[in-house]
């Protein structure tokens, strides 16, 4: 095993105390980061990049990589908290961790959370150690017909699996895919249902219209309820986390699956968020206290963050291995490799060893540093909740504005936030589901896209979807998630008579 | 449904409210369209062109929303959507909010925010005055360290701060 | 007054003896707030790797006191980006680096800005385009490439570029005029996704800028044609086995009379103060004397051209009509 040799001399490069004490920085600034919707991970590793110029390239991505890791981290907080996904990846963890928190389990909810993003990212960077050339050349397989089949799936997976009446789910998640299509068309360059608007431009942010539908329509509920976040009982002390530990191995079976999903989505690279939505939607299915989503079920986190995470961190191997980022974080520590004189690319792994397998092996330390620390912090977190509503509601509002406007830097943005929230309070309301909703802004275009250059390659003919095996599996693993009720009807009648009653 | 004086027990009816959304989706489709049919809604020689989409998503979400106005109309729940004390509630984040939303862009989003909070915590939350001003002093202060001096984000920023330089 | 004075000119002098330049006379003008660097582009395209470098390049030799702010602002092809920059009308700490997109994007979408409400500060380099395919397919050289082509029925060729009506499909367009043939433009999001379609085989040719292009060339994986400009390249160090960017020929001399090179320049708002647009002059020309910025230059293999003032505004005037003119026999303005 070469691999391994060059890991353990990776572990040599890293092992010394001022690249550990660079990676608890970066964790920690990572958390922050994660935490307030205004910074993402990309934001930070932009500005201390220039920072880190004065330092060797191996201590540099250290302290680079590992404030990513703590914004993938720090994602979770405000979600299971708030109701507030600090980053994209972390809407699929307020399904169940917010009503988790307003059960009064804040502290088993952020201890699932973070004990699954560990799970998720050492289960990717293991993926990376063992099989980092054969990964590349898989990634290398994904042409526009794959990566729409990749959307398709994602979709399938996810929709179709609510309590609320179908035609307000179709009417919602139709909805989000309308608002997907403002502004400009990649594929013909054109400007669309913008009006003549230039605040349309860009259309809607998938951030804004989460922030609005999740972070203030949650408080306006809680304002019509009386005055009260109902998370004032949670058990705060050091105690949660064995415990939640010892429940955790019970869901190992959602804990693989997601890792899977996660690492596949993150070589594709279809990104962090389709994952993490997959991955909930595949778990509720698979479970069978699936109809207990979205109540407050520990497994509907560990299985968005497993994947999230493992996604986040396998986002990187493309990076390097063929110089195309995977996620906004991964293009700004491109652009730091090249000023460091390291070409990302099929030669990066021969001729900057050291560098590389410093980096993984930062991967493995840098994961369990954050572990240690966000762990630790359970507590405080989950003390948050003890602030009363009067003082943490408009610092609420205060932080998703300047969230909502740092997305494109435009104020119009904080009107569409408050917009959204106003019509987030009335969904709700009347039993219209937000998840397809959301689920369709964030894949809505990129499925578009990828759809019609494939059809542009094809010359018009849809028969691309099913041209090889790779799509033509993906495309038909879409269609059973599609039709997955009907299918386990179908299955359950069958075996039904075979049963004695 | 008499209405009772004190507003805790009449209000707006939930299917009513339901048949107001639904109109408000039917209209956001139909913009859909519209839009659609500006920038083409054909499947060309090279796949579909940049309204294919839009347009049967707008058709879906007009189809859909209809049905649902006329069952929320019909079937729908008769009971009360909210009372209206509760939504006097709810407008009392609305209405504040949407003012803080409207001065960004001339004051700034510093000094709007320190409003924001003190107002909220005042009269909403029924603080005394020293906590409040210490919040709705503190937070845009450790916001402008965190964000522009830190991070180096800047934030909307008004005459104020112009004056004081920052 | 006196000390704060003093200080600002040993300040000045130590940040020009830091970039290793002769000390020149304090400038009347500095930022007094953090520096946005506006990129009309998504991150990890050509503009914002270099928008970054320049970020990087200014706080490592302390070149201003102030920081430089990097923005994406790719929204509407950069649209975006340009509007912020046209409504700043005044704000002398705001810049924009362009792309083609300053000119092909207000002609394609209606969009309503034109570089005439910004103020020019200087070219900083030009972008090359090459014609690569991937590295397994027969066609050495572009003469049995276009060969291929024709004998091909029409559309079977796919070239991916990235973005749609812009600088990509420029050259396609010109492509097909030039060989009487049919290509399928794919577009994509950024260059580096189009490096990898290529080596996927999911497109047969493309029409990156070195830089997009060169991991992959040096990898093995993907094969220079031509370069699109009147002369070849520069860079004489190897780079795959025994080539070097200088041994790419032209297109010119392959029989494709088709020459196309980028502008990466940097825009001002309108009506700053004549000052704050030297400052920037200045700084960009520290920039530029510093090793990281020749090592760019020498990766990407860009053409090192420097203008600013008059003949800037002159050259980039010229090259809006002409951008106009390839727009509209490409059929690619905007119809509302």
């Amino acid at each position: 095993m070469e691999a391994i040799g060059d890991l353990m001399s990776g572990f040599a490069v890293v092992l010394s105390w001022q690249n550990f004490v660079y990676m608890v920085i970066g964790i920690v600034l990572g958390v922050i980061i994660g935490v307030l919707p205004g910074l993402g991970g990309a934001n930070g590793v932009a500005i201390l990049l220039p920072l880190t110029f004065s330092m060797p390239p191996t201590s540099a991505i250290i302290l680079l990589s590992c404030i990513y890791w703590g914004a993938l981290f720090g994602g979770a907080i405000t979600s299971i908290l708030f109701n507030i996904p600090g980053e994209p990846w972390s809407v699929a963890t307020t399904f169940d961790g917010h009503p988790m928190a307003q059960k009064g389990q804040a502290g088993e909810a952020l201890t699932a959370a973070f004990t699954s993003s560990f799970v998720g990212a050492l289960f990717a960077v293991i993926v990376i150690t063992l099989a980092a050339p054969l990964v590349a050349s898989f990634a290398l397989q994904f042409g526009p017909a794959e990566k729409f089949s990749v959307f398709f799936l994602a979709f399938c997976s996810f929709v179709g699996m609510g309590k609320e009446p179908p035609t307000k789910t179709i009417a919602a998640m139709m909805l989000g895919f309308a608002l997907a299509a403002v502004g400009t068309d990649t594929v013909t360059g054109q400007l669309r249902l913008t009006f003549g608007s230039t605040e349309l431009l860009s259309g809607f942010d998938f951030l804004v219209a989460v922030i609005g539908l999740f972070g203030i329509g949650e408080i306006l509920l809680t304002m019509e309820e009386g005055l009260s976040f109902k998370g004032k009982a949670a058990r705060i002390n050091a105690a949660v986390v064995w415990q939640t530990w010892k429940e955790l191995p019970r869901y190992w079976m959602t804990s693989l699956r997601s890792c899977l999903i996660g690492c596949w989505m993150g070589i594709t690279p279809a990104g962090a968020t389709p994952a993490s939505f997959m991955s909930y939607g595949i778990a509720k299915r698979a479970s069978r206290r699936g109809d207990k989503f979205g109540t407050g079920e520990i497994e509907g986190v560990v299985a968005p963050e497993t994947a999230a995470h493992a996604a986040g961190t396998s986002a990187l191997l493309p990076m390097l291995s063929l110089g195309v980022p995977g996620s906004p974080t991964a293009a700004v520590l491109l652009g730091g490799l090249l000023i460091w004189g390291l070409q990302p690319g099929p030669l990066l792994f021969v001729e900057q060893k050291e560098f590389v397998w410093g980096l993984i092996a930062s991967m493995y330390l840098g994961n369990i540093v954050g572990l240690i620390v966000v762990l630790t912090m359970v507590p405080f977190f989950a003390a948050i909740l003890r602030v009363p509503f009067g003082i943490i509601a408009p610092i609420i509002l205060v932080i998703c504005a300047i969230g909502a406007y740092t997305v494109h830097n435009n104020t119009f943005d904080i009107i569409m936030m408050l917009v959204f929230g106003v019509a987030g309070y009335f969904l709700k309301k009347c039993n219209y589901p937000l998840a397809p909703l959301v689920l369709a802004i964030v894949l809505g275009d990129k499925a578009e896209e990828s759809f019609r250059q494939s059809l542009l390659i094809s010359q018009g003919g849809l028969g691309i979807f099913f041209s090889n095996g790779l799509v033509s599996t993906i495309m038909a693993l879409g269609l059973v998630a599609l039709f997955w009720p009907v299918l386990s009807n179908l299955y359950g009648r069958l075996l039904t008579p075979a049963r004695p009653t | 449904m008499s209405d009772s004086p004190d507003g805790q027990s009449s209000g707006p009816r939930q299917h009513l409210v339901e048949v107001g959304v639904a109109a408000f989706m039917v209209l956001l489709g139909i913009i859909a369209i519209i839009g659609s049919l500006r920038v083409g809604t054909g499947w060309g020689a090279e796949g579909p062109k940049s309204g294919f989409f839009p347009f049967w998503i707008g058709l879906i979400v007009v189809g859909t929303s209809l049905y649902n106005m006329v069952r929320a109309y019909t079937h729908g729940s008769r009971k009360l959507f909210a009372s209206w004390m509760q939504i006097a509630q709810v407008l009392k984040v609305v209405l504040p909010l949407t003012i803080y939303v409207g001065v960004i862009p001339w004051i700034g989003i510093y000094l709007a925010s320190a409003l924001l909070i003190a107002g909220f915590m005042r009269w909403i939350g029924r603080y005394g005055w020293l906590l409040t001003l210490a919040i709705s002093i503190g937070l845009p202060v450790v916001t402008y360290f965190t964000f522009e001096m830190w991070f180096l984000v800047p934030l909307p920023k008004g005459p104020i701060e112009d004056m004081l330089g920052l | 007054m006196t000390h704060t004075l003093r200080s600002r000119v040993v300040a000045v002098a130590m940040t020009a003896l830091a970039a290793g330049l002769y000390v020149t006379p304090a400038s009347a003008w500095e930022p007094t707030r953090n520096v946005e660097f506006i990129v009309p582009a998504g991150t990890g395209g050509g503009a914002d790797q270099m928008a970054r470098m320049i970020q990087g390049i200014v706080t490592k030799h302390n070149l201003m006191k102030q920081s430089v702010v990097v923005i994406n602002k790719a929204g509407g092809a950069g649209g975006e980006g340009f509007l912020d920059i046209k409504n700043s009308k005044g704000n002398p700490n705001k810049l924009v680096i362009t792309l083609s997109n300053l000119f092909t994007t207000p002609l394609a979408t209606g969009i309503p800005f034109s570089w005439k409400e910004m103020t020019p500060v200087a070219m900083l380099a030009l972008d090359e385009f090459v014609l690569w395919v991937n590295a397994d397919s027969p066609y050495k050289t572009v003469a049995e490439l276009v060969a291929a082509i024709k004998a091909a029925p029409p559309g079977k060729f796919k070239m991916g570029g990235t973005g749609s009506k812009q600088e990509d499909q420029i050259i396609t367009v010109a492509l097909e005029k030039a060989t009487g043939t049919k290509f399928t433009y794919v577009p994509y999001k950024g260059g580096g996704e189009v490096a990898v379609q290529l080596v996927g085989k999911h497109v047969d040719m493309t029409v990156n800028n070195p830089i997009e292009g060169v991991a992959q060339w040096r990898a093995g994986k993907v094969r220079p044609l031509c370069v699109f400009d009147s002369k070849p390249l520069a860079g004489k160090a190897k780079i795959a086995g025994d080539l070097s960017w200088s041994s790419i020929p032209t297109c010119k001399s392959q029989g494709l009379d088709i020459e196309y090179l980028m502008l990466r320049g940097v825009f001002m708002p309108a009506n700053v103060p004549k000052d704050a647009v030297d400052y920037y002059v200045e700084l960009f020309k520290k920039v530029r004397a510093t090793p990281e910025w020749a090592q760019l230059m020498a990766d990407g293999a860009f053409n090192q051209s420097f203008m600013t003032g008059a003949d800037y505004t002159k050259w980039v005037e010229g090259e809006e009509k002409r951008h106009r003119n390839l727009m509209k026999e490409a059929g690619f303005l905007a119809t509302n």
